[in-house]
């Protein structure tokens, strides 16, 4: 290859409802890498952009929460195979996110690669481990199951911009959630890359759904929104004012609010290497629980 | 309609229970004034015969009580969990020993009917404290990790339907994960958890373990602010909900908010009658209809409207409305005024909006607040009647003409506490379970409860579960 060739830039979009739009205000915002090196020109997306998410969210709920176990868990695992296949480009855009060198780039990519294949595994076991029949005291049958919550808002974590990011959004999904995604304000083209990486991977449009901007401004909408059933401020934990405000918003559909862990001085005040665990399963499930007659037979418990 | 013979009255006696003429607050293992005096008075709906004074929490009395039960916290969270299932345990027994005296002033002071505190209520408030007692000491095995930790002080608020059951729902699983509790019953019927406090003290719980504040709704308020409140548990309105959620707001106090319903009694055209009909009297008219889980709307499948309504309405003639103290009687009395003045307006709002009244030929008491069982019929999903909680014997009957129809008249609600299904077809109620966005679902039967089971709202009826391996996270550190 010359050494004259120049290259292409990609112009980088939201990913709602499954397409690649700009954000409807025509706004975008600079990207810089941590030593202010111009990235990219990225979508500052607007309150309309976050409605349209909920709807385009909304309306996917219903297939995506209705797909079997099985099948989430394959298009999840599809998801780890569409990132491994693109180590490279996300090793480098994690490295200019976060400044990272190109190893310690490459570790974050595989450790988010992994942590897909583990909330696939997590799909069709979630409901064993947090169900089940229930003994009670009558002739009944019956039986918890835990249900997703709806339409997850998700505040993806400021500073790790793609571990960080997948550990948030797969837990949603996997449990048959729909979300709407806040990508870091200043490290937001591995979560925009990511959007690409959920197209071509059977995943239906809708189930995630990623917007880059201010968190700020897209939060309060989305906190607020009468058809979210729930908001992870996991990206507010360097703001407590913020997330109180939040929270408190949060409360006039008494949403579920999943709260950000303390970040003194900003950060995430997560550690994305550490065991994941079931928390942020559990977090967007419902239980239901069933009852029905089992009638009283006579011949019950008799001997044989 | 003519009865051929009337029933003789059968009264329990009320010589089982001794109301004193006062109570006090009761704090760290004894009883004690209100810090600045006040007191007030608790009584019977069906008579409004004053049955005691009691005294009202301020905010003093909620910080006192705080500091007691944190003071207990300590070594009461250390005792070894068989050691704290014992006295759970001796709890349970010691209702199960007082169960009589205690239905009958659960019946005097909420107005409910006997028949129903004595077989409903009471067995489920000892079976609660048995189950979670069984838990105490395998905590480990529960799920939420080898060494789950208790979180500290419990603040829990509970409403006058089921003072007694909500008593149990609350204490139970809170003092077997090792936690200490502040309550705060209603201010309508405060007597029974009075008569619980005197129960801890004869199963001889450590001081201060559980702390009794009766009172008004700004004790309830400060005992949500307190900062030593490690855990918020609120049963109650979803507006008074939806107020403690912004107030913890960006606190470390976790919260569990069983609150409001509309539940739809699904009924389609293979349904037994008789026995879906059993199941539309329980749904609504149990309790007087002020059940947060009520059936209150009835969604009739279009074919067999005409039936199962005359078959409805000529079973709700046999119900018998009166002296709650009655053992055959079904229809209580509503807990306060204040309530029957909000169903009387509600149910004029029904009128105004052109649904059409029926309500049961029954004579009401002449004294007490009395609210006869009523439907309407003719209710579209827009009636302030099918999306207001009622909370009341009010039952509201939209119609279907399709399971989809059915579901998508369920759903559209702000609530998901409860509902119903009445079929003879198993994949019917898989499929219609499935869809429905509810936290408990009754199939083929209505109003079911079990310490073992998991209760609680989708939506704006709540967050968390109470009851089961599920109720215990809810005062865990997980």
């Amino acid at each position: 290859m010359s050494d004259s060739r120049l290259t292409v830039f990609k112009t980088y979009k939201l990913y709602v409802g499954g397409k690649f739009p700009r954000s409807e205000s025509g706004r975008v915002y600079k990207v810089s890498d941590p030593e202010g090196k111009w990235l990219a020109n990225v979508p500052q997306s607007s309150r309309k952009d976050a409605r349209d998410a909920v709807v385009a969210a909304r309306k996917a709920f219903g297939g995506w929460s209705g797909a079997t176990a099985y099948n989430r868990g394959q298009i999840l695992y599809r998801v780890a195979e569409m990132l491994e296949g693109r180590r490279e480009q996300f090793a480098r855009e994690v490295a200019d996110a976060e400044g990272l060198a190109e190893s310690e780039a490459e570790a974050v990519v595989d450790a988010a690669v992994d942590r897909w294949v583990w909330y696939a595994g997590w799909t069709d076991k979630i409901g064993q481990v947090v169900g089940g029949a229930n003994p009670v005291a009558g002739p009944f049958f019956n039986l918890s199951t835990p249900e997703p919550t709806g339409v997850v808002a998700v505040l993806a974590p400021q500073e790790s911009s793609l571990l960080g990011l997948v550990s948030v959004i797969a837990p949603v999904i996997a449990t048959g959630n729909t979300a709407v995604v806040v990508a870091s304000a200043a490290r937001p083209l591995p979560a925009l890359s990511l959007g690409e990486v959920l197209a071509t991977s059977d995943l239906p449009g809708g189930v995630v759904n990623i917007l880059s901007g201010r968190t700020a401004e897209l939060a309060a909408p989305l906190a607020s929104h009468q058809d979210v059933n729930a908001i992870d401020l996991t990206g507010a934990a360097g703001d407590a004012a913020s997330a109180k405000e939040l929270e408190a918003a949060a409360a006039d559909n008494l949403k579920r609010v999943r709260r950000p862990r303390p970040a003194n001085g900003g950060g995430d005040g997560e550690d994305w290497t550490a065991d994941p665990g079931t928390h942020r399963l559990t977090a967007f499930l419902e239980t239901k629980t069933v009852w029905h007659p089992t009638g009283a037979l006579g011949a019950a418990g008799s001997s044989y | 309609m003519a009865f051929a013979f009337d029933y003789a009255p059968a009264p329990e006696s009320r010589s089982v229970v001794d109301i004193a003429p006062s109570y006090g607050l009761f704090i760290d293992g004894e009883f004690t004034e209100a810090a600045d005096g006040k007191v007030f008075k608790t009584l019977s709906p069906s008579t409004e015969e004053v049955l005691s004074e009691v005294a009202q929490a301020g905010a003093e009395d909620v910080d006192r009580a705080v500091r007691a039960a944190r003071k207990a916290f300590g070594k009461w969270s250390a005792l070894p969990g068989t050691e704290r299932a014992k006295y759970l345990f001796r709890i349970a027994r010691i209702i199960q020993e007082r169960s009589r005296e205690l239905a009958v002033l659960e019946t005097l002071d909420n107005g409910k009917p006997i028949r129903e505190t004595r077989d409903a209520d009471l067995p489920l408030v000892a079976a609660h404290f048995f189950y979670y007692a069984g838990w105490a000491d395998k905590l480990g095995h529960a799920g939420y990790g080898p060494d789950p930790r208790p979180l500290g002080v419990a603040g829990q608020i509970i409403p006058w339907n089921f003072p007694l059951l909500m008593l149990a729902w609350k204490i139970a699983p809170a003092l077997a994960t090792g936690n200490t509790v502040v309550l705060k019953p209603a201010e309508t019927t405060p007597l029974s958890a009075l008569f619980f406090a005197d129960i801890c003290r004869q199963a001889g719980l450590p001081k201060g373990v559980v702390n009794i504040l009766t009172g008004y709704g700004d004790a309830g308020s400060a005992l949500v602010a307190h900062p030593d409140v490690n855990k918020v548990a609120f049963t109650g309105s979803t507006a008074v909900g939806k107020d403690i959620a912004r107030r913890i707001a960006g606190t470390d106090k976790r919260a569990t908010l069983e609150l409001g319903g509309k539940g739809a009694n699904i009924v389609f055209d293979d349904a037994p009658v008789d026995q879906a009909v059993e199941g539309i009297v329980t749904g609504i008219f149990f309790n007087q209809g002020q059940v947060c889980c009520a059936g209150s709307r009835l969604l009739v499948q279009e074919s067999v409207h005409d039936e199962v309504l005359d078959a409805l309405k000529r079973r709700l003639t046999t119900l018998r409305l009166g002296d709650p103290l009655d053992k055959n009687t079904d229809i209580g009395a509503i807990n306060s005024a204040q309530q029957l003045a909000r169903i009387t307006a509600l149910a004029e709002t029904g009128e105004a909006e052109g649904a059409e009244r029926w309500t049961a030929p029954c004579e009401l008491p002449s004294s007490g607040y009395w609210f006869a069982p009523t439907l309407f019929t003719g209710v579209s999903q827009a009636h302030t009647i099918a999306r207001d909680e009622i909370f009341g014997p009010v039952l509201s009957v939209l119609t279907f003409r399709t399971p989809d129809e059915a579901v998508a008249k369920a759903n559209n609600s702000q609530y998901g506490l409860s509902a119903g299904i009445w079929t003879e077809k198993g994949s019917r109620i898989l499929a219609v379970a499935g869809k429905l966005r509810a936290g408990v679902v009754w199939a083929n039967t209505f109003n079911k409860f079990d310490p073992t089971s998991p209760f609680g709202g989708y939506k704006e009826s709540g967050h968390g579960r109470e009851g089961g391996r599920h109720g215990l996270e809810a005062y865990l550190d997980v």
